[in-house]
């Protein structure tokens, strides 16, 4: 077993013992990307610029009106990107000097595994079964941390609302999906540029664009592997997706996935950690014991060799007395027995 | 400051008069942030979410916080038992750096009063933030424990709760390791979610590693620094318990910090190397990466090796801020510099007035409760009544 697949396998029991829920719901194994949920293709070589999707977005999502009117084509002269009153953005590039301009329209791409959802701290983000990732802003706590995420820079944020305020992006028109509708910038489009249908059959048409059209398009259909893959797929003519704007080295890890690892930690630490640590403290206190029970040990030995060696001091003393005492009892009695012998002569001698 | 009040007898010291201003000031731009709402008092846009609210208050905040974990497992557990007169002042820090943490996180969050939902109401267990979140509310909870028995002693009459506090000593320790191994590791990983935003020189695998290692020396090089300040100004306050650790302490950590900046320092390389990001170094985010790694890891690194050998203190003093600076400015070029490193400059993100002052408003309020605390509480010394308590 790899040591990452153990991890994995680590964090998926974690995960599922805290919410009952398996894990692999939310990594990217078991993911087969909806395969009947829709999508949108864009094809920018087909887009003309004409900002009627912007307008048609603002209706159909009740945004508020802009300060310029959507027919006013002067706004295409500045680079924008998605904002808390609008959805989506059409963008004049122009890739090649004195050809003519390249148009591209931004809006959310739908990831099959989007950054947002897995980011989200309280779910409010939700990947539906028609293929839209949708918000609940009854639960956003307003962290902004899916703006963060999000490799395509999509979501924006009311930042002038005082008690509700929202992240504002693209529903791919979820509530008219439902009711069997298209969404609003698809059906006002003129040109053709936006395709909706099954993501399968997009991608589909937009390969054979490619191959009908020898030399035309990029040989690559953005989103079908970007982050995961996207529900909204982007087709390009030549030179690039750069030249538009896009992102070309988003690498096809998705979202999820390149936070799993350090999610696969967390049950790791929690369960190593305590183990560990509580054998630390066995062994500073085991040594603590031991250094305590060596010097106890030390004084009692030193305290066994000090006495010994002042018993024998104070026997050798005693013995030296005794003997001394000896000699001195024994002079003494000498002394009184040789005045004792001498006494009676000198008594009769007197 | 506080020896000068009762000297003085007058509040208006310098220290009281600035942090008032600070404070009047911070009101007044909350007053506004909560009428007007995020875009009156913020530069945040759609382009930059996360300021420096979350770059400075939280990612800075939750580090230099670290002192806490690092110094009661230094003592309770790796049993350097003497530094145990430092393990109050330290708790405190932490448990008022975190409280701050989450008092900014007010400021920062769309609708504030729904910060509990990820916790009590709808769990996104896919989120590296709810990681967080949830560590740091835990994390909370246990330093706040881990205070309470000064608050008690200082208040008197509990000592049947405190004793079973001092009880549970060990196990809040532990619990507290492995939250902030936890929850320091997630804040460097809340980026990993987002390799093309970030640059290549800071985007890495192992950034929840790096965060988690740079916030053990940045919790060490807090307790100097913290030490070395309270020692400035409350002197009078500290017995004999606390002094006699103290240069040893400062010693140790910084014995301590020098080792894991050297382990860090090593991870910060492989990093480039794992993925071969050499030539990296050689652009301009280049220089401004070695300009944070040499001149904020190494050389302070160096400082503290040498300081310990030399049983330099003055050193060690001076490694102590340096370390901190440094790592203030690894969150901020994690969060903001090297953060959306390809937009045009016009997109860029730079503080706002506003953001400023909130900022230096919660850290004076920090500060301002730190002073309270520590001038009534046994922090410092060892209550008269507690002396054979352990704790």
């Amino acid at each position: 077993m790899k040591r990452r697949h153990f991890l994995g396998l680590l964090g998926a029991a974690g995960v599922t013992l805290s919410t009952g829920v398996s894990a692999k719901a939310a990594s990217s194994a078991d993911v087969k990307g909806l395969p009947n949920s829709f999508g949108v293709l864009f094809d920018a070589s087909r887009c003309i610029g004409c900002r009627k999707c912007e307008a048609a977005c603002n209706v159909v999502n009740e945004l508020p009106q802009p300060a310029k009117p959507f027919d006013d084509l002067t706004v295409l002269d500045t680079v924008r990107r998605t904002d808390a009153k609008s959805y989506t953005i059409v963008n004049k590039y122009t890739p090649e000097a004195g050809k003519p301009p390249v148009f591209r329209k931004i809006q959310c791409n739908h990831c099959m595994e989007p950054a947002c959802a897995s980011a989200c701290f309280v779910s409010a983000f939700k990947k539906s079964e028609t293929g839209a990732v949708v918000y609940d802003a009854s639960v956003c706590v307003g962290c902004r941390y899916c703006m963060v995420a999000c490799p395509f820079g999509i979501p924006t944020y009311e930042y002038n609302k005082v008690l509700t305020p929202r992240v504002m992006k693209c529903t791919m028109c979820q509530p008219r999906i439902l009711e069997g509708k298209l969404p609003g910038c698809v059906e006002a489009c003129p040109k053709e540029a936006l395709v909706f249908g099954k993501r399968r059959e997009l991608l589909n048409i937009a390969w054979d664009r490619i191959g009908a059209n020898a030399g035309r398009y990029v040989e690559h259909v953005y989103g079908e592997r970007e982050m995961g893959g996207t529900n909204w797929l982007t087709i390009a003519p030549k030179p690039s997706f750069a030249a538009i704007g896009m992102d070309e080295n988003l690498g096809t890890t998705s979202a999820p996935e390149l936070t799993s690892g350090a999610l696969a930690a967390v049950p790791a630490v929690a369960g190593i950690w305590p183990v560990l640590l509580t054998g630390l403290y066995a062994i500073s206190k085991r040594k603590e014991k031991i250094a305590e029970a060596e010097k106890q040990e030390a004084v009692e030995q030193a305290i066994a060799k000090t006495s010994a060696e002042a018993a024998e001091k104070l026997a050798a003393e005693l013995a030296k007395a005794e003997a001394a005492s000896k000699r001195h009892t024994e002079a003494e009695v000498k002394k009184a027995l040789e005045a004792a012998a001498k006494a009676p002569e000198g008594g009769e001698d007197a | 400051m506080s020896t000068q009040e009762t000297k003085n007898g007058s509040l208006f010291t310098p220290f009281n008069i600035i942090a008032g201003i600070i404070l009047a000031a911070g009101l007044v731009v909350t007053i506004m942030r909560f009428t007007m709402g995020l875009g009156s008092v913020t530069n945040l846009s759609d382009n930059n979410p996360w300021g420096i609210w979350i770059g400075f208050d939280l990612l800075c905040g939750v580090a230099l916080a670290a002192g806490g974990y690092t110094t009661s497992a230094a003592c309770y557990i790796f049993g350097f038992k003497r530094f145990h007169g430092a393990v109050r002042p330290a708790i405190l820090t932490a448990f008022l750096g975190y409280a701050l943490v989450v008092f900014a996180l007010h400021f920062d969050v769309g609708r504030p009063w729904r910060l509990v939902y990820p916790i009590f109401y709808q769990q996104g267990t896919t989120s590296i933030l709810f990681e967080v979140g949830l560590c740091v509310f835990i994390y909370l909870t246990v330093l706040f424990l881990e205070y309470l028995p000064a608050f008690m002693e200082w208040k008197g009459g509990f000592d049947k709760y405190r004793g079973i506090l001092v009880k549970l000593t060990m196990g809040l320790t532990i619990f507290g390791v492995i939250l902030s191994t936890l929850h320091q590791s997630s804040l460097g990983a809340l980026y990993l979610i987002a390799p093309s935003k970030l640059h290549p020189l800071w985007y890495t695998p192992y950034l929840p590693v790096m965060f988690f290692m740079s916030s053990m020396f940045a919790g060490l090089s807090m307790v100097i620094c913290e030490g070395t300040l309270s020692h400035k100004y409350f002197h009078h306050k500290m017995d004999d318990e606390y002094n006699a650790g103290y240069l040893d302490l400062q010693f140790a950590f910084a014995k301590a910090s020098a080792w894991i900046m050297a382990g860090y320092l090593a991870m910060k390389v492989l990093g480039l190397g794992m993925d071969n990001r050499w030539h990296y170094l050689f652009t301009g985010f280049g220089a401004w990466w070695l300009f944070e790694v040499v001149g904020f890891v190494v050389l302070p690194c160096y400082c503290y090796a040498v300081g310990f050998r030399d049983r330099n203190v003055g050193l060690v003093r001076i490694a102590a801020p340096w370390t901190v600076i440094g790592i203030m400015l690894n969150r901020f070029d994690v969060s903001l510099i090297a953060f959306n490193w390809q937009l045009p400059s016009a997109d860029r993100y730079f503080p706002s007035v506003g953001e400023i002052i909130i900022s230096l408003f919660v850290v004076t309020v920090g500060v301002l409760a730190f002073r309270f605390i520590v001038t009534r509480m046994p922090i410092f010394f060892v209550h008269p009544a507690y002396k054979d308590s352990s704790h």
